[in-house]
């Protein structure tokens, strides 16, 4: 901050802190000290005054000392001799008469986070945890903790130990509490604070304030009751905090009923409907934060009681005032709850969103729409062809890539589409929603009319198009819209490759014309083999209509920021959707229209010489425990599902059986690049992957992982 | 636990920085501030994260209250505990803003010394903290009994047509320490209302959050007793009294309020500590007593020289003699729109095009109840289609409706015991409002 003068500033405040004048005035003197802190809050170095404000810390006036230790709290570390000063001025503290001045002392002491002066200090902590004063007694418990954070490799004091133990039974619920936090701490070699059912009982019975009730009941999810009529006893004492009004009291006492129930299902279930009220009422706070991390909790139940919140769908309405990372969760819980009876509604609602001016809104009510289409196909595709009337960029956009992934999924909307997608061109101006346009077009060229003018307008643009997708659907859509309609489409395919193959700066694009036109060579039947892919994927279908999962899915990850984060990553992802990348999301099944039809195209890269140069190795071997040995065919359906695809693989009944796999992705974050993976896959239980960044292969392999693990269950 | 709480200005000035546990650098104020303004729009996710470090933020007063904290922490604590302590502050320098919290920044680091240590949270009681806290708020104005003029006594009429908005008691608690005479309480009734109106003046979907919140400058107050109406019951089925019933979902209280005359009397008997506190709160859904305060006629059309024109009638169907203050109807119009031309019934209303969002903003400054307004926009929107109309709607009101409350609440008395010695005021307010009050076209 310039405009406050750094050196002048400092030089100014120290004499003032010098002028005996000023020393004598207590209000003049508080004041300048005052002027200290706000320089140093606003990121001016004041680190200098610290010996003058050393001696300014030996005062009666309280509000005086408070200001200075602020001061040399935030300095101590820079000045560890002259911090030896405080020290005497901090210990004469600790004996005054005053609790305040003395809980004070304390915890300044503490807070000075310097090794040195610890043996200073263990005296005065000593006396402290027998002090007759509440407020320092929690002070004293908390700086044992702090002093074994300053040097973690020091010898654990017993006797320090077994004080804290004995204090559990301390009148007071906050020493109590902080007894607790601060065995964790020490203890933390040893995994904590041990639980028995003494403790746990004598904790149970003394809940009281909020905030302590919270740490308590998340370090019992560690006990395990030893009988069933105790877990019982448990659960009952548990039960009046479950509907507390307290947000963070419910939520940490559903999450210790989780993982005291995990063997009882059907009390699980009950304890999630029990918080239905109080997450519903925190779905409606005054504060937006928490209506968000309630709403994301909600998504979370919601895995394994679908029929949860079913009635109360109005309350997930969005409001016109609402915040856009509200609403896109709103919408996603709504989703989740349509049935026959509210379907009108819901839709209606979802309507309104469609034209919102924040166009991620917009985008996600569209694709909201289109998910619950999968269900109620018709009206759904009524509302999107209507919105495809208001020729707005974003919108257009949305509505055919979320028609792209509903043809995907229930081919008999194709006539409906097709009709829909008539003029679409002139407003799609993104790369991704012309790739969506091309690819059905591509797919469904005999029954739109006008494909082949269509794709004329974007062969004759294709020098100018900057996008790869672009041009590698483009190439793919032209090669599909030939083997169906050869009269109209020759020409222009000939062009287009002839562009591609001897213009075409871009190696992939070049390729795969190419390969294309090599293929055209081995005639027109081979080139339908390969050309001629899936056009849908209605299995899919069964993976949409949610089964409820087990409450253990996400048990571990509720009331933690988890849930919270995962739609930054959603919203982050900008190629949602699009075919020939693996988007990772957390729930494989949800997102899997993409087309899968890229398998030449993918291969390719392995000619692009750019990526040979960047080629990077990095070896990382994992074990799956329970690898089925199933037909190639049904992995290969499997691992296509999320986009893997399989390069080859050996005969089957050959050991060691290997199955060799690769997919791309690509990173929407700092900086884009695509990046390709490897990997080799064998039956005698191990599997090499080779990756070219180590993120992109924990996505990698997570699918995989969840891939066979579906496989497998299957299996059983 | 969390690591660091900071406050920043919403232009990133810092005013307040403590670091509990000394574990991340200091540089995560400027990490946390190149997240938000690397973000596009002004909503930055409530959670953020920058290697091992997880921001969880809330934005009140303008300003961003952020904590630093471990990715398994509980997110409801932290956030509760943001806004414990925003209230906190609220309570302790009399207003939130960028101003007031800059002259107290002494007393808030005070604050944040005792409500948090070593990253654990102590305690947020203001009965505990007063004992601690010694740092004299600064106000940035100084407290003038003109701010309670227009406050309704016992939901009396007052001269003024402006009803103090809800949260006219803006001073420091302390205050009330030299002040020994000013001795005070509030209580205030606040409900907020969304409402869904369907294209047919179907009412769709109607709650109602309500809190009775006490707000206690009284230094000390040993007993409070809150009636409320006699017919108040909780959930259908438990109807009582032969007049209109006054009917909630849900209830629930804070944990310092004794109930033991809630079942026959409907009383809250509860000592209040200083500062601000929600006593009650209670929902209602689908089911409004009355007809909701305002309905919308709209015609919306093409005319002939390519325009668009909307003529609303809005009726506001409240009781004759209250009113809305601050009426807004948001009309969100097509892409596009250039130029909007108006005809409103009277001077002191005023609508506006606002092209960043797309909306027409029509502002009722007061409307009485039983009466009805019609305004006639037409806008100039080049290439205007048929389907652009899709784009007109829903209409989303915001207003105020003070001395009322839509579940017809009310308290019937409020005394305290012993009665205290010296003058004291009991006030007690009764306001309403929606920001969520949509209507489709």
């Amino acid at each position: 901050m310039p405009y406050l003068g750094g050196e002048d500033t400092v030089r100014e405040l120290r004499r003032a802190l010098s002028n005996p004048n000023v020393q004598s005035d207590q209000l003049r003197y508080r004041n300048t000290i005052l002027k200290v802190i706000r320089a140093m809050s606003q990121g001016v170095d004041v680190s200098g005054l610290f010996s003058d404000m050393v001696k300014a810390c030996a005062t009666v006036d309280i509000v005086q000392k408070k200001l200075v230790y602020v001061f040399l709290c935030s300095y101590a570390a820079l000045n560890p001799e002259l911090s030896l000063l405080v020290i005497n001025t901090l210990r004469k503290d600790c004996q005054d008469p005053n609790p305040m001045v003395r809980s004070l002392a304390l915890r300044n002491m503490t807070n000075l986070r310097l090794p040195s002066l610890m043996e200073y200090v263990e005296q005065p902590l000593t006396a402290g945890l027998r002090d007759r004063a509440a407020c320092v007694r929690r002070v004293a418990v908390l700086g044992w903790a702090k002093l074994h954070n300053l040097q973690p490799n020091s010898e654990i004091d017993a006797a320090v130990v077994n004080e804290l133990y004995s204090l559990l039974r301390d009148p007071d619920p906050v020493v109590m509490v902080n007894c607790l936090r601060a065995l964790e701490e020490i203890l933390k070699e040893e995994g904590g604070i041990a639980i028995n059912k003494p403790i746990t009982h004598h904790l149970l019975n003394r809940l009281s304030d909020v905030w302590g009730q919270c740490e308590v009941l998340r370090i019992l999810q560690r006990y395990r009751p030893q009988s069933e009529d105790e877990l019982f006893d448990i659960l009952s004492l548990l039960d009046a905090s479950l509907v507390s009004p307290h947000p963070q009291v419910m939520a940490a006492t559903l999450s210790l009923f989780l993982s005291l129930c995990s063997g009882l299902p059907a009390v699980s279930l009950a304890a999630l409907e029990r918080v239905r009220g109080p997450l519903l009422a925190a779905c409606g706070s005054v504060s937006r934060e928490l209506r968000f991390t309630a709403l994301c909790h909600i998504q979370l139940l919601l895995r394994s009681l679908p029929g949860l919140m079913g009635a109360h769908y109005k309350r997930f309405f969005c409001g016109y005032a609402e915040p856009a990372y509200i609403k896109q969760r709103k919408m996603q819980v709504l989703v989740e709850l349509v049935n026959d009876d509210n379907v009108t509604m819901l839709l209606d609602e979802l309507k309104g969103y469609c034209t919102d001016v924040n166009t991620d809104t917009a985008q996600a009510a569209i694709s909201a729409i289109g998910r619950i289409g999968r269900s109620y196909s018709d009206r759904c595709l009524e509302i999107l062809t209507g919105l495809l009337a208001l020729k707005q960029e974003h919108i257009t956009s949305a509505v055919v890539q979320t028609m792209r992934d509903l043809v995907w999924v229930c081919p008999q909307c194709s006539d409906t589409v097709c009709l829909a997608l008539e003029g679409c061109e002139e407003t799609l101006q993104d790369s991704q929603g012309r790739q969506a346009l091309l690819w059905l077009l591509g797919v469904y060229g005999e029954q739109v009319s006008s494909a082949p003018y269509t794709l004329e307008v974007f062969i004759d643009g294709v020098r100018s198009e900057v996008s790869l997708g672009v041009k590698m659907e483009l190439l793919t859509t032209t090669m599909r819209l030939f083997l169906c309609r050869p009269a109209e489409t020759q020409d222009m395919l000939g062009r287009l490759l002839h562009y591609c193959i001897e213009e075409e700066p871009d190696m992939c694009v070049r390729d795969q014309a190419l390969l294309y036109y090599r293929l055209l060579h081995c005639g027109i039947e081979e080139t339908q083999k390969v050309l001629q892919g899936r056009r849908s994927d209605p299995s899919l279908g069964v993976l949409i209509g949610r089964p409820s999962e087990p409450i253990s899915q996400w048990a571990c990850s509720f009331n933690t920021l988890e849930p919270l984060r995962q739609g930054t990553v959603e919203t982050d992802s900008t190629s949602r959707g699009s075919p020939e990348h693996v988007t990772f999301e957390p729930k494989p099944n949800t997102d899997l229209s993409d087309t899968l039809n890229f398998s030449l195209t993918l291969l390719l890269f392995l000619g692009d010489e750019k990526m040979e140069e960047d080629y990077m190795c990095l070896e990382e071997q994992i074990q799956f425990p329970a690898i089925p040995h199933c037909s190639p065919q049904s992995l290969q359906a499997a691992m296509q599902l999320v986009n893997i695809q399989t390069l080859a693989f050996t005969p089957p009944h050959t050991l060691p059986w290997r199955v060799y796999l690769y997919t791309h992705t690509q990173h929407a974050g700092d900086s884009p690049h695509i990046t390709l993976i490897l990997g080799e896959l064998l039956y005698t239980g191990e599997a090499n992957q080779r990756a070219v960044l180590k993120k992109a292969l924990k996505g990698f392999l997570s699918i995989l992982t969840t891939v066979l693990h579906t496989l497998s269950s299957e299996r059983k | 636990m969390i690591s660091q709480v900071f406050i920043l200005s919403s232009k990133g000035d810092h005013l307040i920085y403590k670091d509990f546990r000394g574990e991340a650098g200091s540089d995560v104020v400027g990490i946390f501030y190149e997240k938000v303004t690397a973000l596009t729009g002004d909503q930055p996710p409530v959670v953020m994260s920058h290697k091992d470090l997880h921001f969880v933020h809330v934005r009140q007063g303008g300003l961003y209250w952020v904590a630093t904290t471990t990715a398994d922490s509980s997110p409801f604590t932290i956030i509760e505990f943001l806004n414990r302590f925003t209230a906190l502050v609220k309570d302790y320098c009399g207003s939130l803003s960028e101003k007031s919290v800059q002259m107290n920044f002494a007393l808030i680091y005070e604050l944040l010394d005792e409500v948090v240590d070593y990253g654990y949270i102590q305690t947020t009681s203001s009965d505990v903290l007063k004992n601690f806290i010694q740092t004299e708020a600064v106000s940035s104005r100084p407290f003038s009994l003109f701010d309670l003029s227009n406050v309704g006594l016992f939901g009396a009429e007052t001269q003024q047509s402006k009803v103090a908005p809800s949260s006219a008691a803006t001073r420091p608690i302390q205050s009330s320490r030299e002040q020994g005479g000013k001795s005070e309480i509030f209580v205030d009734v606040i409900e907020r209302m969304s409402v869904v109106i369907g294209t047919n003046g179907v009412l769709m979907k109607a709650d109602v959050e309500g809190e009775i919140r006490v707000k206690c400058y009284m230094p000390s107050c040993s007993e409070m007793r809150i009636g409320l109406n006699e017919e108040f019951s909780i959930g259908k089925s438990q109807l009582r009294g032969y007049g209109a019933a006054v009917r909630v979902d849900e209830c629930s209280f804070h944990q310092a309020v004794r109930l033991d005359e809630f079942d026959s009397h409907r009383i809250l008997r509860l000592c209040p500590s200083q500062g601000e506190q929600t006593v009650m709160q209670y929902q209602l859904s689908d089911d409004l007593p009355s007809a909701p305060p305002f309905r919308l006629f709209p015609t919306i059309e093409r005319d002939s020289g390519g325009r668009l024109l909307m003529y609303l009638k809005l009726r506001c169907d409240l009781p004759p003699k209250s009113a809305a203050i601050n009426v807004c109807a948001t009309i969100p119009v097509p892409k596009g729109s250039v130029s909007l031309s108006q005809e409103l019934s009277s001077p002191d209303q005023s609508a506006e095009l606002k092209l960043q969002n797309r909306a027409v903003d029509w502002k009722i400054p007061r409307f009485p109840g039983g009466t009805q307004l019609s305004a006639l926009f037409k806008l100039e929107v080049p290439g205007l289609s048929s389907a652009s109309m899709l784009e007109v709607g829903p209409v989303g009101l915001s207003f105020e409706l003070p001395k009322l409350t839509v579940t017809g609440l009310q308290i019937r008395f409020l005394r305290l015991s012993p009665i205290q010695p010296g003058p004291s005021q009991r006030w007690v307010r009764y306001v309403t409002h929606s920001d969520s009050y949509t209507i489709r076209i």
